[in-house]
């Protein structure tokens, strides 16, 4: 049984079970490993990718249920992600870069959402993911800074 | 004196080989040269520290990039002497070589602490310096990566800029003295330039001339922050850690280690796990087993599938019986008395209490993993690691081969802390490739193995004493129980049992710059076989923690304000460590009125050279949960390389001692630790991290490090803010187990 998936704007047909973690497929089967594994259950963020636009867990979805197009890291030309990128290099925030791919997913959705976010309400955006070097204070101030450079482009 | 003068003596040479196209320029040490780890027939990819080929510039900066920021900072030695263009670098971790030994290591060698430190006594360390390379420790690890390299990679860049004016002065016809260079390349006065890329091969098989070091005053990189090296590839999903190797073949695996820590495997039944859909195979490992599968989550249900029947742990059973058998060392003769001063015997303490802490596990973000293929007797690695030549011996050894036929790779570590100077990782990716030949192998731990297979901190006792008079500290007793670190994990590395003083086990509090005319810090030697390592700050982070809150303990009974009374006792022994005491107090308005609700406390701790002091600031809603609001943190590195690293590097250290100090604890029962993923081992998150402002002093007169000082004060900081705040002086971590924090 194989399962079609698009993921970047590329279709893919996977021969993973169905039952098969989204995060397993992307990374062992399509080679497209810049969405990381940390805990397997929910509780650190490092896998978060988007399905149809939408920031998820991705050691917490099966393949076979997806429901719409995956974006990970490694998609190009989204206004959202290209700001993010640009505000992180900007404030030097990564240390040794592993949460990072699921910071950025994850800012990206709270930005989708939410274009002028105070402190208070990226904390708790960004609360399940967890960052062990501890860039946190840099993380806040690159969504603020990517948010306001989305505001003045228009994008979004 | 004579004979100390000529093995300290520096005799650093630079020396260039031939690569395709270009140049390769290294550093020798000693008298007699180390053996060159370059390779000329690998053209472009191996060198000791820079090679100049049509490509352009590449600088290999021989430590494990683990988020430390090192890449950026150690190529920056180079390209400012050599005026490279900073955004053409390009930056490789190069191979494992005992070119590439840590000198500064041995810094710590000597029981003296380091504040108090004599020139004469800094030479004799660079002595020991050398027989780190005799013991070919190319370790990324103690804080020293910078220092090490401080003089050696900027020598190699300056050796490298004259060779290659040397070679654009005879071709432009004029004296080398009149050329400047800029950018990668050589111009002359009349505005005729070449570039380096063009020098690079007739550079090669000129002598290399010996160049003088820049003045500090004429860097143009040193000292500002600089783009890291690392960053796109870090946001982009690019940067390759040790799981995301792709090889054409390649198959996906775990393992499942018996969890009773000394235990080990009677046998077990695979089949439950080879009827996981995409399971394949189930190897033997001896102490557990191997699944190899066509993804790793196959792997990873595979290996919990398996019916497995393990042999118990020789551990007490308890974690109560485990604190007892700590305890224990107190009934035995010290190991060290580092510091002995005064009559602490004859000294009536006021003061007579215990403090405890407890295992720590490292817990980087990436779990343990690596990737290994054994291809025709030869085996490919890629592990993040931080030892790399012992790496390679553990890898030859699991696979039966000789270390010739091991080719290592260091891609970026996702989290070191001290974890990844651990082989257990590459022993069992070898002997996994090695029972599977021509089948690359990608090897991924589960967080729960990780959590339960980690060489943790130890958890240790301290039982102090103290008196303060007239509002001075009169005696500080200590006494420290715990197993030695530096035994477990040095004796893994180079296979040798160290006796003698162990000054890692009592390093943060026999050190401290403090003076106090009875001061004693005794070290005992716990016998409990817990698989112990380092661990970021390794024993300053529980002696700095101990030590610290004494003195905060001692700062109330003189019913003295906390920071006042530091700086009294520290400003005679230490200005450094006073101006950092002052720069804190400065940064975090210190003295005035605290709000309702705010609980302020400070701590102070010196290690690895580097004097770091922490006020942290605690808010508490009536009767809510407290939250770690504010953290103010300065501290003395000396001469600073590159200012946002250091910032971040201390504001890391900070939030990973703030992680461990709040709710951080390892316990075994039966031999196995309680906790196995983040839900029961925490760190704190964006929420419940505090706004952090960090003031760099640069007074001291020597390097000291920055990775890991962060870490001892702030946990002490914590609990001094808790006192502040409750009242209640907690003197066990973690601290959630006394009160509630926001999580
Ligand atoms: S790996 Fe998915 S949340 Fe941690
Ligand atoms: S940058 Fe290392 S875990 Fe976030």
């Amino acid at each position: 049984m194989s399962v079609a998936l698009n993921v970047n704007g590329t279709r893919y047909i996977v021969g993973a079970s169905p039952e098969t973690p989204l995060l397993w497929v992307l990374r062992d089967e399509l080679g497209l490993t810049g969405t990381k594994f940390g805990c397997g259950v929910a509780s650190c963020g490092a896998c978060t990718v988007h399905v149809d636009g939408q920031a998820v867990r991705s050691c917490q979805v099966p393949v076979g249920d997806v429901w719409g197009g995956v974006t990970t890291i490694e998609a190009e030309g989204d206004a959202r992600l290209s700001a993010l990128q640009a505000a992180w290099t900007e404030h030097q925030v990564a240390q040794c870069g592993y949460c990072q791919s699921g910071q950025i997913l994850q800012a990206a959705d709270l930005l989708a959402g939410n274009p002028a976010p105070s402190d208070d309400e990226i904390d708790t955006a960004m609360g399940g993911n967890l960052c062990r070097c501890g860039t946190y204070s840099v993380i806040r101030a690159a969504i603020h800074d990517a948010a306001g450079r989305l505001r003045e482009g228009g994008a979004g | 004196m004579s004979r100390l003068g000529t093995i300290t003596r520096r005799t650093l040479l630079v020396g260039a080989v031939a690569v395709a196209g270009g140049a390769a320029f290294g550093i020798y040490q000693l008298r007699k040269p180390v053996v060159n780890p370059l390779r000329p027939e690998d053209g472009a990819t191996l060198n000791p520290y820079l090679i100049i080929d049509q490509q352009g510039i590449t600088i290999i900066a021989p430590r494990a990039e683990m988020g430390q920021g090192v890449h950026t900072t150690l190529a920056a030695l180079v390209a400012e002497e050599l005026d490279a263009d900073w955004e053409q670098l390009r930056v490789l971790h190069g191979p494992p070589a005992a070119a590439y030994y840590n000198a500064a290591l041995a810094h710590g060698a000597l029981p003296v602490p380091d504040y108090a430190m004599k020139d004469w006594q800094r030479s004799v360390t660079a002595g020991i310096g050398a027989a780190t390379k005799l013991l070919g420790l190319q370790v990324t690890g103690g804080s020293t990566s910078t220092v090490d390299a401080f003089e050696r990679m900027r020598l190699a860049g300056a050796s490298a800029r004259e060779a290659l004016k040397a070679v654009a002065a005879e071709r432009l016809g004029v004296e080398a003295g009149v050329l400047r260079t800029e950018a990668g390349r050589v111009i002359a006065p009349d505005g005729r330039e070449i570039d380096y890329r063009d020098l690079a091969e007739a550079a090669a098989s000129v002598s290399v001339p010996q160049a003088e070091l820049r003045h500090p005053n004429d860097w143009k990189l040193l000292g500002r922050s600089l783009p890291r090296t690392d960053m796109r590839a870090k946001v982009t999903g690019q940067a390759q850690y040790s799981t995301d190797i792709v090889l054409p073949g390649m198959k996906f695996a775990t393992v499942r280690i018996c969890p009773y820590l000394g235990g080990g495997m009677a046998g077990f039944d695979a089949s439950p796990a080879l009827a996981v859909p995409g399971v394949e195979q189930v190897l033997d490992l001896g102490d557990g087993i191997a699944v190899v599968a066509s993804n790793t989550w196959a792997a990873m249900q595979g290996a919990e599938a398996a019916v497995i029947d393990w042999t118990p742990s020789p551990l007490p059973a308890t974690p109560d019986a485990m604190v007892a058998q700590i305890a224990r060392a107190f009934e035995e003769k010290p190991n060290s008395t580092m510091r002995d001063q005064g009559r602490p015997d004859e000294q009536s303490a006021g003061i007579e209490v215990e403090y405890r802490v407890p295992f720590l596990a490292h817990s980087t973000m990436e779990p343990m993993g690596a990737t290994a293929h054994l291809q025709d007797g030869h085996l490919t690695l890629w592990v993040g690691n931080q030892a790399p030549r012992e790496h390679v011996k553990v890898a030859a050894d699991a696979a039966g081969i000789e270390a010739e036929n091991v080719t290592l790779h260091t891609p970026f570590l996702g989290g070191g802390f001290g974890r990844r100077v651990e082989t257990d990782i590459t022993r069992q990716a070898a002997r996994i490739a090695a029972l599977m030949p021509g089948v690359p192998i990608r090897l991924t731990w589960s967080r729960e193995e990780d959590m339960r297979h980690d060489f943790y901190r130890p958890a240790a006792i301290a039982r102090m004493r103290g008196a303060v008079e007239d509002g001075r500290a009169t005696l500080l007793d200590a006494k420290i129980a715990a197993p030695s670190v530096t035994r477990a994990a040095i004796g893994r590395l180079t296979g040798r049992n160290l006796g003698g003083p162990d000054k890692g086990h009592v390093e943060g509090a026999f050190d401290q710059p403090y003076a106090i005319p009875h001061y004693r810090v005794a070290g005992h030697l716990a016998d409990l076989d817990v698989p112990i390592g380092f661990w970021r700050a390794v024993g300053n982070s529980f002696n700095g923690f101990f030590h610290d809150c004494f003195i905060d303990e001692l700062a109330h009974a003189a019913g003295a304000d906390p920071l006042q009374f530091r700086l009294d006792h520290v400003a005679p022994e230490s200005p450094v460590a006073a101006g950092v005491l002052e720069a804190v107090r400065d940064l975090s308005g210190w003295g005035a009125p605290v709000p309702d609700g705010t609980g302020r406390g400070v701590a102070m701790v010196w290690s690895f050279g580097t004097p770091t002091a922490v006020v942290i600031d605690l808010t508490r809603d009536g009767a809510g949960p407290i939250r770690i609001a504010r953290a103010f943190m300065a501290c003395d590195p000396g001469l600073v390389l590159d200012p946002a690293i250091v910032r971040a590097q201390m504001e890391s250290g900070l939030i990973y001692g703030l992680s461990a100090a709040m709710s951080g604890e390892i316990t075994f029962t039966d031999g196995r630790a309680d906790q196995g993923n983040f839900p029961d081992y925490d760190a704190l998150r964006m929420f419940n991290a505090p706004r952090v402002e960090v003031a760099i002093v640069q007074d001291n007169p020597h390097m000291g490090g920055v990775g890991e000082p962060g870490t001892p004060p702030a946990m002490a900081a914590l609990a001094n803010a808790l006192f502040a705040l409750t009242g209640m002086r907690v003197r066990s971590l973690p601290l959630s187990r006394h009160a509630e924090f926001l999580i």
